[in-house]
């Protein structure tokens, strides 16, 4: 597990939530084997030998996402103790996310018990895995990004006057959106692998390319989003909770008349991209989280509406963002599942799930489908400061 | 007592050397240290456990958990629980169906049986009311003759020919498509001289918070949306277990020639989309659950499951599906394991160097049923039946259970878990195919024994804590303890969470280590057949499937056992079991 601790300390460092040398990392086998000697490992011991997990994750949080972290954390302490974001990954994965007090690993075990993952004001996050370091990484990203979304939609209604957030939430703001600014508004990558795709080692290439600049672009929450090709009767896909960086090995080939069921480890959202494919003549779909699209998904002014707190399943307004359609949906293939709402409303650029994150497409090859993600998100975080200075 | 949610309190206990019966009430501590299912039939069984299994006192133990007759998400599962006469162990098997619905809504939430008559008789329970009926006329009558001859209503469990014939891998079916397998319970009830169980209630199990459930169950719902593996749509929902055939097939681990091979060069013909195109499948399942994993045909013929499926074909080198239905439909109707009698087949044929086109699958499956030529010393199992030939190197068995359908070569952790699982070779007790394989909750490397102690200990108190609430383990491919504790505590009210789970689940599976050992069962038993550490499988495509380190193995199981609790020789010892609050028998 060395090398997994060690692969997983670097992502925390390079997707820029960590900085170099936090991240203290322990697993557990017959016996603890820390990656630092840090200070806090003494209560951390004591909090993975009175949990069943297989690891766990602490490490204080890189700006922009510390302050904002605190910001919540310590607003939480002062009702409930939980941080209660909107998004998709709240609500499927970590339901809540909750604030302990003091680094005392008893409070530690206490919230780690009932949730993935608990923020320590001014000291940062503590995650843990079952079965891998991999799912502290993860917790701990999703946590992050988590915080992120919900302190630009709440900095959004306060500066409508609509809830009042206390405190300097202005510097907060200011800070994190001149960070993203910068960094997004340097992306000029684009995939290099063209199309016309002569054979599936071809298309895989493609995808595990794209995936790639996807990642390194930070148009994704910790690693995940999916990406496919449909290509000579097939439908190549991510695997389910593959690394979008770290593809190869990890694409499922998938018969478009389901004759082998292989792709039962593909993505969740299978069925969603199978769904583009029937309806529209696209060759590729990409998926990721970008930021702003999440966050201006969930604005919306109607408070009084009978369906708000149900607008990722319920919304009934048709929304658009210039001509980027938002659409209500969950995770995967149920009722209200994206499968269902999202493929009539991909015939353009590409669409936004609520509180989810951007699906964009192509005709041919990644070229358009990266550049629409990349477009949109540029335009969703243009459009979000335009509409706290109207 | 004080009142209690979830649980009823009550246990039927029912004797049938004498014909009586009468009510039991666990303490209430009891029910909070075992649960319920698994956890609650092993507690009850343990004063017993080093009896004979054909002894009148050895208890037959039906029980369900406390999230059955809720509207939890699978909530219809129970346990049966007796020792095995196939291998020697705690045999215990979760079973679906609507047995265990009925047997809450009745008003028990167990029914522990003992004693034995002299002709084979039967048991009605309707709510409070336990009548006993002469089953004489149903001697050797097999499983849908015997439903065809009982009530609709409410749920039966019954046993088939292959019980009253002697066979070890004897299975109970319950309403005629679930069953209690694997490990010859079935044989355990006709040593009693009971033919069948028939139970209709009419109550409700009372829940502490209904809204708190309901805000549970609606968590678990998107959770199981958003699993491809469960509603995908080449997930278990639209194709059953079978939809992992393919996968088995592609990840070279699916066991061929009895595990002389990894590969199958007839699958792609022979996969869940053939079966749901030739038979016009329709979804079924369990009550109380909405992903519905069984199929049937257009006809209601059940489809095979997925090990069912494999060993029927890839292990003994058939070609027709039209075979594996029938065979499948022979050891239902029969009431015996398809899992061991296609494997003891399989050994049979490597025996005796039968090959594929020589076999008569389908008589050789009448004869094992009826006790009938070969079939007098195939109905033993394969260990048995290759060790009284000499040729025990060919059972490709743990503890004396036939190992399922996932070779232990292409995925380490299951080597292991095969190993260490305390009723003998199954995939069910740590289910690590659901990481090495299926990539949930994180995908783990299937080539690597580094950090596999733990996930399969971690994984066995889990899966125990399941099969106690009582789940199924399928719809923890997409939900989590987290959720379901929530679930645990508004139905109960009592207020603990997932972690509190994991200590019960670990009592519960350190209780199966000691009925094991006071057994004789120690670490020479927790081994896998030398055959995956002197052979590879079938490597290519890209992937290389050698054969086991040993060493590396040997390495894994010794930091199993420190993580366990378990002596180098793989006993429980005194300190752990008074630390988990286990009674300790030198």
């Amino acid at each position: 597990m060395d090398k997994l601790t060690l692969k997983y300390t670097e992502k925390l460092v390079t997707s820029g939530l960590c900085a170099e040398g936090e991240p203290l990392f322990g697993t557990f086998d017959d016996e603890v084997i820390w990656n630092s000697s840090r200070p806090e490992r003494e209560s951390l011991d004591t909090v993975i030998r009175g949990l069943n997990i297989n690891s766990i994750l602490f490490s204080d949080i890189a700006e922009p996402y510390r302050s904002i972290v605190n910001y919540l954390a310590q607003n939480a302490l002062k009702s409930e103790g939980f941080i209660r974001p909107d998004d998709t990954e709240t609500r499927t994965f970590l339901h809540d996310i909750p604030v302990a007090q003091s680094f005392h690993a008893g409070e530690i075990i206490n919230s780690l018990k009932k949730r993935k993952g608990v923020i320590i004001p001014g000291r940062g996050i503590v995650t843990y895995g079952t079965v891998s370091p991999e799912q502290a990484f993860i917790f701990f990203s999703s946590i992050c990004f988590s915080c992120y979304v919900k302190f630009m939609t709440d900095y959004y209604y306060h500066k409508k006057g609509l809830v009042m957030m206390a405190g300097d939430v202005d510097e907060i703001y200011q800070s994190a959106v001149s960070t993203y600014g910068r960094s997004l508004l340097s992306i000029s990558d684009s995939p290099a692998i063209k199309a016309p795709f002569k054979s599936d080692e071809d298309v895989i290439a493609a995808i595990t390319e794209t995936g790639k600049l996807t990642v390194e672009s930070r148009m994704v929450d910790s690693f995940f989003g999916n990406i496919s090709v449909k290509y000579n009767n097939k439908i190549f896909i991510s695997q389910t909770g593959s690394s979008l960086d770290e593809l190869s090995g990890c694409i499922d080939p998938c018969p478009v008349d389901n004759s082998t069921t292989n792709a039962i480890t593909s993505s969740s959202e299978f069925s969603a991209h199978r769904g583009i494919y029937g309806l529209t003549d696209k060759k590729s779909i990409l998926h990721g989280h970008p930021k702003y699209s999440v966050i201006m998904s969930m604005l919306c002014d109607k408070m009084d509406c009978e369906n708000r707190g149900k607008c990722h399943i319920k919304c009934s307004s048709t929304r658009m963002i210039d001509d980027i359609p938002i659409v209500p949906g969950e995770v995967g293939t149920g009722p209200t599942g994206i499968s269902r709402t999202l493929p009539p409303a991909m015939s353009g650029r590409g669409a936004i799930v609520f509180g989810h994150g951007l699906f964009t497409s192509g005709q041919e090859d990644f070229t358009d489908a990266f550049g629409n993600l990349i477009d949109i998100e540029k335009m969703c975080f243009k459009k979000y400061i335009e509409f706290l200075n109207l | 007592m004080p009142e209690l949610f979830g649980w009823t309190g009550k246990v039927l206990y029912i004797n049938l050397t004498d014909k009586s019966s009468a009510i039991l009430n666990p303490p209430e501590k009891i029910y909070h240290e075992f649960i319920g299912g698994k956890g609650m039939a092993g507690w009850y069984l343990r004063p017993w456990c080093t009896r004979s299994w054909d002894s009148p006192e050895m208890p037959l133990i039906f029980f369900t958990g406390p999230l059955v007759g809720t509207e939890s998400p699978t909530s219809g599962r129970f346990t049966v629980m007796s020792m095995s006469p196939l291998t020697g162990t705690v045999g215990d098997s979760s079973a679906g169906g609507k047995f265990g619905t009925e047997m809450k809504r009745a008003g028990w939430d167990g029914i522990v049986i003992s004693g034995a008559g002299p002709s084979l008789c039967g048991v009605s329970i309707r709510d409070g009311e336990v009548e006993f009926l002469d089953a004489d006329h149903l001697h050797g009558k097999t499983i849908s003759e015997v439903f065809a001859s009982l009530p609709e209503k409410g749920s039966t469990a019954a046993v088939g020919p292959a019980a009253e014939n002697g066979v070890l891998f004897a299975n109970i079916s319950f309403d005629g498509h679930s069953f209690a397998g694997r490990n010859g319970l079935g044989l355990v009830m006709a040593a009693k001289g009971l033919k069948y169980i028939h139970v209709e209630g009419s109550g409700k199990t009372k829940v502490f918070n209904s809204d708190e459930l309901s805000a549970a169950r609606e968590d678990i719902f998107r959770l199981v949306a958003a699993s491809p593996v469960l509603k995908g749509e080449l997930g278990i929902s639209e194709f059953g277990t079978g939809a992992l055939y393919d996968l088995m097939h592609s990840r070279r681990m699916m066991p061929t020639d009895n595990f002389r091979e990894t590969q199958f060069s007839h699958a792609e013909e022979m996969n869940a989309w053939n079966y749901k195109n030739k038979y016009e499948t329709k979804k079924t399942g369990c009550s109380g659950c909405h992903i519905l994993c069984k199929k049937n045909s257009k006809d209601g013929e059940p489809i095979p499951e997925f090990e069912t499926m494999s060993h029927f074909s890839a292990l003994i080198g058939n070609t027709e599906i039209e075979k594996v239905m029938e065979a499948s439909h022979i050891c239902n109707e029969a009431g015996m394991d398809s899992i061991t009698a296609a494997s003891t087949i399989a050994c049979y044929m490597e025996i005796n160097k039968i090959t594929p086109g020589n076999l008569n699958l389908l008589n050789i499956l009448e004869d094992i049923s009826l006790s009938r030529g070969e079939g007098e010393t195939l109905k033993l199992g394969s260990f048995k039946y290759s060790s009284l030939t000499g040729n025990s190197h060919s059972s490709m068995s743990v503890k004396g259970l036939e190992l399922p359908a996932y070779d232990p070569r292409g995925a380490y952790g299951m080597a292991l878990a095969y190993a260490t699982s305390t009723r003998g070779g199954c995939h069910l007790r740590a289910y690590p195919i659901s990481h090495e394989i299926l990539r949930k909750p994180v995908a783990t490397d299937r080539f690597s024994f580094s950090g596999k102690a733990r996930i399969i200990k971690l994984a066995e108190d889990m899966n125990a804590v399941i099969d106690s609430l009582t789940a199924c383990k399928f719809i923890f491919f997409g939900a989590s303890l987290e959720e379901y504790s929530k679930v645990f505590r508004a139905v109960t009210g009592v207020d603990i969470f997932g972690s509190d789970l994991m200590a019960a689940g670990e009592r519960i599976y350190y209780n199966e280590r000691i009925m094991n050992s006071l057994n004789g069962f120690s670490s020479l038993d927790d081994d896998l057949p030398e055959r995956f550490f002197t052979s590879e499988g079938t490597s290519g495509n890209g992937i290389s499937i050698p054969a086991l380190n040993r060493d590396e193995f040997l390495e894994t199981r010794r930091k199993y056992y420190r993580i366990r609790g378990l002596s180098p020789e793989g006993k429980p010892t005194k300190e752990k079991s008074g630390e988990l609050g286990l009674e300790w028998t030198n």
